[in-house]
């Protein structure tokens, strides 16, 4: 039975995957790249145009969808159940922007073009079918979708240890789902519905079958790896290292993202108290992530690898605010956190993106054999910069506004962790910093003095990301208000059980 | 007899006359090409007559000579699922069945009456009809397995032969154990006798119960008594291997719910089914995932897989006492949703192995190597069938394995299901593998081949397979609905 129905989230899931199986079946080389833009394209319209049709004041779920009975039987019930909340909203917004921007930073990929094309569209699709799913069945099936495509990606496109690299990634995720689909059918046992919209209050009034701690952990160990979380983050340096430019910015851009999202609509939602309860696991974690991933970033000589490490170290920031919500200023650090899953989508998509360039020239990512080559390429050089200085956080990006906010919602709640984190800043802007001046300054080895800067497509990729790094850093507001309307429930659920600041 | 009961059976005789008349027109016929087509064409007599019995609103649930057989929805479910293996399975030997040379009208003339045995498997409710019609499976299967004069083809004839007649010998003294206890073979009177006489406890019946369950156990190559299963599957023409991992499996698991749910109304018996069952599933998928990831053989790969894949079945045969609120059936639909979603991801998987040895004449994994390149549709449909034994969507494998999990956690077997998951993470190296091999290795020789190089009929049998595991995968919902009426029809 359908119920309600603008269609519009549909359609954002189902082009990427119809304008796939239109690619697989009838179109070949360059044409299927076309395509590929044209649909990425439309796309990236239908995504913005939803991200300004959501109404952040009247905030909760809108454009819902719900075709009920998708699996009918009163024991399992599955309805196909669609929305967007302020949580969700900036993300799909950043699925559709990196989607075109995958497109483009594959235009020189000659292989297989057909295949490329296609598995890229399937991805997004997917990726925007996780962020709209508000049926938990539905959620669990889009997550799973993910896999094949970046599975292919990795390792038909990728380079070095590729096909190692891709079966690591698959086996990792889908450990974590392993775990996930336990947490999720002993919820749908306890309170027999996978309606994610009433999901929170049921949990906190059912007979839970299984400790509410216990599916707890069971839910966060799949976005734990997501994310990802330090001990479980292995498989993400090798992963992005060997993964083609494409892969590694849709993997950075909005995977990842998958995990913080994750942990915002199940665990923060659905278990506030174990949330708040085990926040000062999550903070230590974060502030592991954080150290090492920063102390580890320094030593890397291959740039994919640097920027991969510097990806665990930011996502540290996230668990850190997500661990505010132990005190008084839950909703700032939850809000910062947010904020650093959006930029850190868009910074690190550049940062791929940029280095994909480089490598595509000078065919080297080792960093000692590259050197000056700001002089031949000023505008990947410029690109580079502004990604690195937006990663580090400089006031007027956005990587400024996202870890602000993080310390000041997280200080409160855990001084010392807070303050151990600002060290990583330090870290960040050293090996930012350094990368930046051996890769593009100093002595340029001979042999790379006709590489040739970026051309017109590359360009587009870098102008889009370039925009919205700097949009989101003047004008934080366009995101965060967004963000803090979808928020505020979560918040209001945590409040209960805060403990007040230590 | 009564015109009734042939009505009732009508299906197993069409079948058998099918086997039979593709018999005659062997001997007639000089061109053997003709021969799929007359047994596929003439497979629609019988199921014209399934489907007859199921709209037969009058029929319900009716039993025949004198009670020894019995149509029900639960019966037909499989009637269906059988007879629709066995047409995948005749279609995608067309071009195999070639290296038979003379024999091609007997080898199909088995297949259809192994499945006819399995049909009548299904509506059995008494012993011996029970023990005639799992003969009848069984025989023609071995002198199908070992339909290939090759040694190892005749190696896995003898095998299967020996060691179905040592688990018949196991079955049959359970049978008699519990007839001598309950005093009667009917499936039903078992039961109430048991009540009535109050022998759930005792330990006769129970050691007949295991000696059942053992009997039974080889027959779904489940572990301990998988150890026929990788050489008679790698042995056997790749169809019979095929059809023995499908439709022989399904029968088993009929006979299975059937004999356990309407006699040993787990209830009755004193044993703890559950438990035991659960450990098994346990070890089945543990064991049959385990060792497949050191095979280099397709058909090896593939044998220890249906044992890992007997082993989550399982899990649906544990699942039997929900929590309060939940579904008792939810464990046994469980199992035929599997079991119809198996079917098809199996068949495809096979589909396209026949397919790739009719080119290659080898069954090595790296013969599928760039497969991608040479022939993207039946790439596609290996990469889907894997995926769907991974259990990763959009596929039918992906929503029976979640079904059944839900199943067990539904019973408080959460160590079950999560026995279970990480087993899925452990099959997906291996299922994966394959992908891996058609996808990234690059064919030797660098063209596309015509997809009918491959044999039609195989290729036919892989996108038919493949359409299922896709479609099913989305929208699942009519096998539920019919496999929730047929555990109604067997449980109540």
């Amino acid at each position: 039975m359908l119920t309600e129905f603008s269609g519009l989230l549909t359609l954002a899931i189902f082009l990427p995957i119809a304008g796939a199986i239109v690619i697989a079946l009838f179109l070949n080389g360059t044409v299927a790249r076309g395509f590929a833009l044209a649909t990425t394209l439309v796309e990236l319209l239908i995504t913005s145009y939803i991200f300004l049709l959501y109404d952040k004041e009247k905030g909760g779920y809108q454009l819902v969808e719900k075709f009920e009975g998708w699996i009918p039987f009163d024991t399992f019930r599955v309805d196909y159940f669609l929305g967007i909340d302020g949580l969700s909203a900036p993300l799909v917004l950043l699925t559709g922007i990196l989607g075109i921007v995958a497109v483009f930073a594959s235009w020189n990929v000659s292989q297989r073009m057909k295949e490329h094309f296609m598995w890229l569209l399937v991805l997004q699709g997917a990726v925007i079918g996780v962020f709209c799913a508000l049926d938990f069945f539905l959620f669990f099936l889009f997550w799973e979708l993910e896999l094949i495509p970046m599975f292919f990606l990795i390792s038909i496109w990728g380079t070095g240890r590729k096909e190692y690299s891709a079966m690591k990634f698959v086996i990792f995720t889908i450990l974590g789902s392993a775990f996930m689909l336990v947490g999720i059918l002993a919820l749908y046992f306890s309170t027999n519905t996978f309606d994610m919209t009433l999901l929170p209050e049921k949990i906190a009034a059912a007979n839970l079958i299984m400790p509410a701690s216990v599916l707890f952990f069971l839910t966060i160990i799949g976005f734990a790896i997501k994310l990802p979380v330090f001990p479980f983050h292995t498989w993400l340096p090798d992963a992005h290292t060997d993964a083609p430019t494409a892969a590694s910015v849709m993997l950075a851009g909005i995977l990842l993202k998958m995990g913080g999202y994750g942990m915002f609509r199940i665990s923060a939602a659905m278990f506030p108290e174990q949330l708040v309860d085990y926040s000062w696991l999550l903070a230590t974690l974060g502030v592991i992530n954080i150290l090492y991933g920063a102390a580890i970033t320094i030593r890397q000589t291959d740039l994919k690898r640097l920027i991969a490490y510097s990806s665990v170290s930011h996502m540290g920031f996230v668990l850190l605010g997500i661990a505010a919500a132990k005190g008084g200023t839950a909703e700032l650090g939850l809000n910062g956190a947010a904020l650093q899953m959006f930029t850190h989508g868009t910074i690190t998509g550049l940062l791929f993106l940029t280095v994909g360039f480089i490598y595509d020239r000078a065919h080297t990512r080792h960093i000692p054999d590259l050197g000056g080559l700001a002089g031949r390429m000023p505008f990947l050089a410029a690109s580079l910069l502004v990604a690195g200085l937006a990663s580090l956080g400089l006031p007027g990006t956005s990587g400024f506004v996202a870890e602000i906010t993080i310390f000041l919602g997280s200080f409160p709640a855990w001084h010392w962790f807070a303050a151990l984190a600002a060290i990583g800043v330090v870290l960040t802007a050293g090996y930012i910093l350094w990368m930046i001046q051996r890769v593009m300054f100093g002595p340029r080895p001979a042999h790379h003095n006709n590489l040739t800067d970026a051309s017109i497509p590359e360009m587009i990729p870098i102008a889009i990301l370039v925009a919205s790094i700097f949009v989101v850093g003047i004008y934080p507001a366009a995101i965060s208000d967004v963000f803090n309307s979808g928020l505020n429930p979560i918040v209001d659920g945590l409040s209960g059980y805060v403990t007040g600041a230590k | 007899m009564n015109l009734q009961d042939i009505y009732l059976i009508s299906p197993e005789i069409g079948i058998a006359i099918v086997a039979a008349f593709v018999i005659i027109i062997d001997l007639f016929v000089s061109n053997k090409k003709v021969l799929p087509v007359v047994a596929l064409v003439t497979l629609l007599i019988p199921l014209f007559l399934t489907i007859q019995l199921h709209l037969d609103t009058d029929i319900g649930s009716k039993t025949g000579f004198s009670g020894t057989f019995q149509v029900d929805d639960f019966a037909i479910f499989f009637k269906y699922l059988i007879l629709g293996s066995t047409a995948i399975v005749i279609l995608s030997s067309t071009q195999y069945a070639r290296r038979f040379g003379g024999h091609q009208g007997e080898y199909y003339a088995l297949i259809l009456f192994s499945a006819a045995g399995m049909m009548l498997l299904a509506s059995s409710m008494e012993l011996i009809t029970l023990y005639i019609a799992l003969e009848l499976t069984a025989l023609p299967s071995a002198a199908l397995a070992a339909f290939i004069r090759q040694r190892k083809s005749a190696e896995a004839g003898i095998k299967f032969l020996v060691l179905s007649a040592v688990s018949s010998a196991v079955l049959l003294y359970g049978m008699v154990l519990v007839y001598g206890l309950t005093g009667s073979s009917h499936l039903n009177e078992i039961a109430s006798s048991i009540t009535n006489n109050g022998l759930g406890s005792s330990p006769a019946l129970l050691f007949g119960i295991v000696l059942i369950t053992a009997g039974f156990g080889f027959k779904i190559s489940a572990v301990p008594f998988q150890m026929w299963a990788p050489d008679v599957y790698e042995g056997a023409p790749t169809p019979v291997t095929g059809f023995l991992s499908v439709a022989s499996k399904a029968a088993g698991f009929a006979i299975i719910l059937r004999v356990f749910y309407t006699s040993f109304g787990l209830d009755n018996a004193n044993i703890d089914w559950a438990n035991m069952m659960a450990v098994l599933s346990a070890i089945s998928m543990s064991v049959g995932n385990l060792i497949a990831i050191r095979q280099n053989n397709i058909k090896r790969m593939l044998a220890y897989s249906t044992v890992a894949q007997a082993g989550y079945l399982m899990v649906g045969l544990a699942a039997i006492t929900a929590l309060p609120g939940g579904d008792d059936n939810a464990g046994p639909i469980g199992v035929l949703f599997y079991l119809a979603g198996y079917a098809m991801t199996n068949l495809a998987a096979f589909s396209v192995v026949i397919a790739v040895s009719n080119k290659t004449n080898n069954d090595s994994i790296n013969s599928f190597s760039g497969l991608a390149r040479k022939s993207p549709l039946l790439a596609g449909a290996m990469a889907l069938a894997m995926i769907s034994l991974i259990g990763i969507p959009p596929t039918v494998g992906f929503m029976a394995k979640i079904y059944l999990f839900s199943a067990a956690m539904d019973t408080g077997l959460e160590w079950l299901a999560i026995v279970g998951v990480i087993n899925s993470v452990i099959s997906a190296y291996y299922y994966l593998r394959v992908v891996k091999v058609m996808f990234l290795s690059s064919p030797k020789e660098n063209e596309k081949d015509s997809e009918t190089s491959y044999g039609v009929g195989a290729v036919s049998a892989a996108v038919i397979a493949m359409a299922g595991t896709f479609l099913f995968g989305i929208y699942p919902e009519p096998i539920l609905r019919i496999a929730h009426t047929a555990i109604d029809s067997l449980i109540g």
